[in-house]
Order: C-alpha cells, then structure tokens, then sequence
C-alpha cells in the first residue's frame, strides 16, 4: 500500500518564478491493483508519480510504503527503494543510443553487483517473454515504435519490481500497439504486481483492467472513480 | 541475496559499471580514439621531453666524471688562445693545486665527408689507464697510438666506413697531406662522448696543426681539496690574469640550465605541451554534450545513484587516460632510447656537423613516471568527474519530463 498524505511540491520556491505543482494530495494506492492518474497536462500526475516512485521529494507531506515513511529519506535510501521497488515505462523509450538491446535492459542492475551470467540470463528471458529476444544484440535506433517500448519494459521489470509506473505510455502509440501495452498492463496484475498510470488516453483511463482513476486538475484531486 | 552473491557485489558491481563504461566508449569511438590520441601525443611530448633531458643530463654527469676540476684556458683578445706551457709553473705554485697538466685538442674538418672531428692528444699518464669508475669515457690499446697511427671514434669510422688499418689523409696547416693509419676504434659507456672524435699522437697533432712544443691547448688542475675548488681558480685568476678558469660545476651548471625543467627548450616544451592540455582538460571540465546529459538523466531514473553515476565517468578518465599514459610513455621510450629522439635531436643536441649515432642509455625513474602521471592522468581524471558530478545531482524526474528528442 502506497499512502500519500496531504503532499505538497513546489518548485522554485522563494522565487519570483514560484509554482506549485502539487497543492496537497491525500491519497492511498492499493497493491496489485492498476491505479490511473487522469488529467490535462499540467494537472501534476508526473509530479505525482515522480513523488511516489521515490524520484523526487514532496516540499511538504508524507509518503509511506507499505507503512514505512520515505518522504524524508536521503538520496541514496531513495534510489535504492527505487531501483528495488519501481520499474518506471516513460512517455518515450528512453533507451540509450548506440548501446544494443540487451545491454539497454541490463542497465538498471549494473549497480546492484548481480552476477553478469545470472543477469544477462535474466534479461534474455526478459526480451523472450515480449518477443523481442532476436533483436537482443541490434541497436536500439534499429528498433520499431512498438519494439522500442516494449524492450523498455523489459527494461522496467528487470529488477522485478513490485510496482509499475508508466507515464503516458501510450502518448506515442498507435492504437494497436496501445491495445498491445494493456494487455501487458493486464497481465502485470495477473503477476500481481502494482501498476500507476498517468495518462489522459480514453484508451487507458476506460479499460476494463483498470481498478481506479484518479482525476487532477491544477495539482488537486478532483474525485476518484472505480 | 545469498551470502555468495553478497560477497561478490562490489566486484559485480565494477566489472557491471566498466562494462557499461567500455561500450559508452566504443559507441563513441571515432570521438574517442581521437581524445585518445591526442592525449598520448601530448603524453608522448611531455615523456620524450623528460626522458631525453634526464638521459642526457645522465650522460652529461658520466663525461664530467672524467672531466678535471678545472680547466684553464689562455685569452687573448677575449677569444680562446694556445697555452704557453711556461705559465704552467705559476699555476703549480698555487697553494692547493695537486697537479697541472697541458692538454692538446682541437677540431678538424674533413671537406671530403663533410664531417667534423674532434681531435684528442691522449695525456700520457692515462693512456695505459684501464676503464674504471673513475675514468668511464672511453679507453683504448695506449700501444697502438704509435706516431703515425690514430684511434678513432664509432661515429667517425661509421661516417668514413673505415676500420681497422685503413689511413685517413689529413691536410696539414700548410696543405701538405698527412697519412694516419686506424690503429683501433674506441669502446665508450657514452657514444655523446666518442662518437666525433680521433685519438692522435703528440707528434702528429703538433705537425697537422703548428703548434710548437711549449705550447698546450689547455690546461687541467687538480686540486688537493674540492671544497677549494673556486679559491683556487681565482687564485689561478689572479697569478694569470690573461687566463680563464673553468669549473667542472660551472659546466654541469650550463648542462643544468639547458636541461633543466625551468630552462632552456625544456621549458618551450613543457610549457606548449601543459598548455595543451590545459586546453584539453578544460574542454572536458567546461561540460558535457546534451546526449551525455541526457544519458546521465537517464541511468539516474532507471535507478543508478549519484555516486554509481560519477564511478562510472572515473572508470571512463582512467581508461581513456591511463591507455594514452601507457601509450605515450611506451611511444616515448621507443623515440628517446631505440630512434636516438628523431624528432629532437637536431633541436637540442646542437651537434653542430657529426651527428653521433645517438642511444641514449635508457634511464628512467620511479620519480619522471610519477610526475608524468601527476601532470597528466590525474587531472584529466578530475577533470572528467567535476562535470558529471554537476549533472548527476539533478533530481533523477527530469528524465521523466524529456521528450526523449
């Protein structure tokens, strides 16, 4: 359970060029659960989902995981709930260039210091289970749309997360391959895995996997529909 | 995490980073083969320029080894004139002075080859001297030097072809000719020395040159006590004011002001090398491109910490420097000791005509390497980290808000 108390984030606070992004969001996140966050752009559902993926810090408010409080932790205990924890799908691939496929899915356990064997092995099977296992040693600038983000899912999942954040991850598909991503979302929860969605795509905020929509505007929640 | 694994993360956890450290490198790779050689050169520049100066001032210490402590000259008219051996008495009576003894040298050049040599009368208490500590230079069978015969230099027999019983035509002041058979070749620790340079009788010298029997070159002194070494020469000075003592420090100060790190065409190539890679190295430390930007923004959001971030841009400093170290220093040792310094041996040898072959006695010391990679490694290595530090610290959710474009 992702709890989230009355968070607040402003940026260049102080500043003539203050903005607040957050206003105060109170708000629990069930486990194995698909959670949408649904909004114009600029209703701060990025904000949001940076602040529960340990990504960034709220100005003001709590966050706790699973009953534990995060909000204040230092960077190094943040990122390392992150890398554990999250698997993060961004709006664009954002596979590193020039690297091949396998090595852009093994970059997130680089760190963690897991046997290169153990961790290549892991990833391959990665790439089998989306179907992109052939393109394991192309580049990824040679990759399709659709392959692309399907190899930065692999990419999300290698250190077996609990929870998935996507942020718009559909804003770059067509409507096939959107279709295609939430089936993926669908079987994640199968897994029983916890995924958070920021999107204002139809397609996603009406599926029929979906257990919950949270609807923002303007930093605020604005209601919450299941 | 088992307890196997736990033992082996750290290691996991370099060899991880350096693997992503080599193929960042690769992906770049006509970026960075260039980075790299441009670095070896200036290493190589830098290398070169120490090893030759230690080398030579190495060299210079095995010739003023053998070299006496002082040396006076006669003046005449501000220039170099020969010495009248009756002078010699007045030098002897100088309170300190252990012993005085007239030398005959000088140059002679042959149109033929185009070659200068330097022409030695061998002091005759040294002739049957056998090569030891005390006297390194060069030696040579004293009983082949009969009037008549010469022992000459390797340069001097590589430039002639000559070897062993062939004669060497001399012309004489007046232009008569002077046959000189080649008595023997010198062996010499240091070929600087030797290389230009033919042994002659007394006889023969004075008959090539016109130098009548009272007359020396020069003359060497030896003194009881080397701490005396100065007040004796301005002794000298003072009972021969038409004369000039030199010192043997005062020659390995002129060696020494040459070579020097602050002197001379040292300091010309430490200093346009320095720069460049003060140029080098600010370019790096001056920032990133926006595709490594973007790539730190990246493995930060995928889960990398600060610190993962910047271990990895140490990993890539020291490859990328401790090759161009290696390279460079390897390179230099290969031109300095096996090329006899291609590159720098018309500039600062200054041999004005003969050019010995020059191989330098390899030398090299903890202290040159140590300085060499203090002066290069590691600030490029720094260099490479300050500015991955700034772009690691930002908040990891500025990748979540790329277009990715």
């Amino acid at each position: 359970m992702i709890e989230l108390i009355n968070v607040k984030k402003v940026f260049n606070a102080g500043r003539p060029s203050e903005f607040t992004a957050l206003g105060g969001i109170s708000l629990n996140i069930e486990d194995r659960k698909v959670t949408v966050l649904k909004g114009p752009s600029g209703s701060g559902k990025t904000t949001l989902l940076c602040i529960i993926g340990c990504m960034s810090r709220p100005t003001a408010g709590r966050v706790r995981l699973d009953g534990r409080e995060i909000s204040g932790l230092p960077e190094r205990f943040l990122t390392d709930i992150r890398r554990k924890g999250f698997g993060f799908i961004f709006q664009v691939p954002n596979l590193i260039r020039g690297m091949s496929v396998l090595e852009n899915v093994m970059l997130p356990a680089y760190p963690l210091g897991e046997p290169h064997a153990r961790l290549k092995e892991r990833a391959i099977r990665g790439l089998n289970d989306f179907h992109v296992s052939t393109k394991a040693t192309s580049k990824v600038e040679w990759l399709s749309g659709g392959e692309a983000q399907r190899v930065a899912i692999v990419r999300a999942l290698i250190n077996d997360p609990d929870v998935i954040i996507a942020d718009e991850p559909t804003a770059h598909l067509d409507t096939h391959l959107s279709y295609l991503f939430m089936e993926i979302v669908e079987n994640f929860k199968k897994e029983g895995k916890t995924v958070i969605i920021a999107s204002h795509d139809p397609l996603v905020c009406e599926s029929r996997i979906v257990d919950s929509v949270i609807n923002m505007r303007d930093g605020r929640i604005e209601g919450e529909s299941s | 995490m088992d307890y196997e694994t736990q033992m082996r993360s750290p290691i996991e956890r370099q060899r991880g980073i350096i693997d992503f450290t080599l193929s960042s490198l690769m992906r770049r790779k006509v970026k960075n083969v260039g980075l790299l050689c441009l670095y070896a050169l200036i290493v190589f520049i830098l290398a070169s320029a120490i090893f030759f100066t230690s080398s030579i001032k190495k060299e210079a210490s095995l010739i003023l080894r053998g070299t006496p402590e002082i040396i006076v000259q006669k003046m005449a008219a501000g220039r170099h004139d020969l010495f009248p051996l009756r002078d010699m008495e007045a030098v002897k009576n100088v309170r300190g002075v252990a012993a005085v003894e007239g030398r005959l040298w000088g140059y002679y050049f042959d149109d033929r080859l185009g070659a200068n040599y330097t022409l030695i009368v061998p002091p005759a208490a040294r002739s049957s001297a056998e090569p030891s500590e005390a006297r390194p230079l060069f030696w040579f069978n004293a009983a082949a030097l009969e009037p008549g015969t010469i022992v000459i230099g390797e340069g001097v027999a590589r430039v002639g072809k000559l070897s062993k019983g062939d004669s060497i035509a001399f012309t004489a002041y007046d232009g008569s000719t002077i046959d000189l058979k080649v008595a023997d070749t010198l062996s010499s620790k240091s070929e600087l020395v030797s290389s230009d340079l033919i042994l002659i009788g007394e006889e023969d010298f004075r008959k090539l040159f016109d130098i009548g029997k009272d007359y020396a070159t020069d003359i060497t002194v030896e003194v009881k006590n080397p701490r005396e070494i100065p007040t004796v020469a301005s002794k000298i000075t003072r009972v021969l004011p038409d004369t000039r003592p030199i010192v043997r420090d005062e020659i390995l100060r002129t060696y020494d002001s040459i070579f020097n790190w602050r002197g001379g065409m040292m300091i010309v190539i430490l200093s346009a090398a320095i720069l460049a890679f003060v140029i080098f190295a600010w370019d790096k430390a001056s920032g990133l491109s926006a595709e490594e930007r973007q790539e730190i923004g990246i493995l930060k959001a995928v889960g990398w910490e600060t610190s993962d971030v910047i271990l990895m841009k140490f990993w890539e400093g020291a490859i990328v420097s401790l090759t161009a170290y290696f390279a460079g220093v390897i390179l230099a040792y290969v031109h300095v000791f096996l090329t006899g310094s291609l590159i720098f041996e018309p500039a600062l040898k200054g041999w004005s005509v003969l050019y010995p072959h020059f191989s330098l006695t390899p030398f090299i010391s903890a202290e040159q390497l140590i300085t060499l990679f203090f002066l290069t490694v590691v600030p490029y290595t720094i260099a490479t980290i300050v500015p991955t530090w700034r772009a690691a610290i930002i908040d990891p959710d500025a990748a979540m808000r790329q277009t990715g474009e």
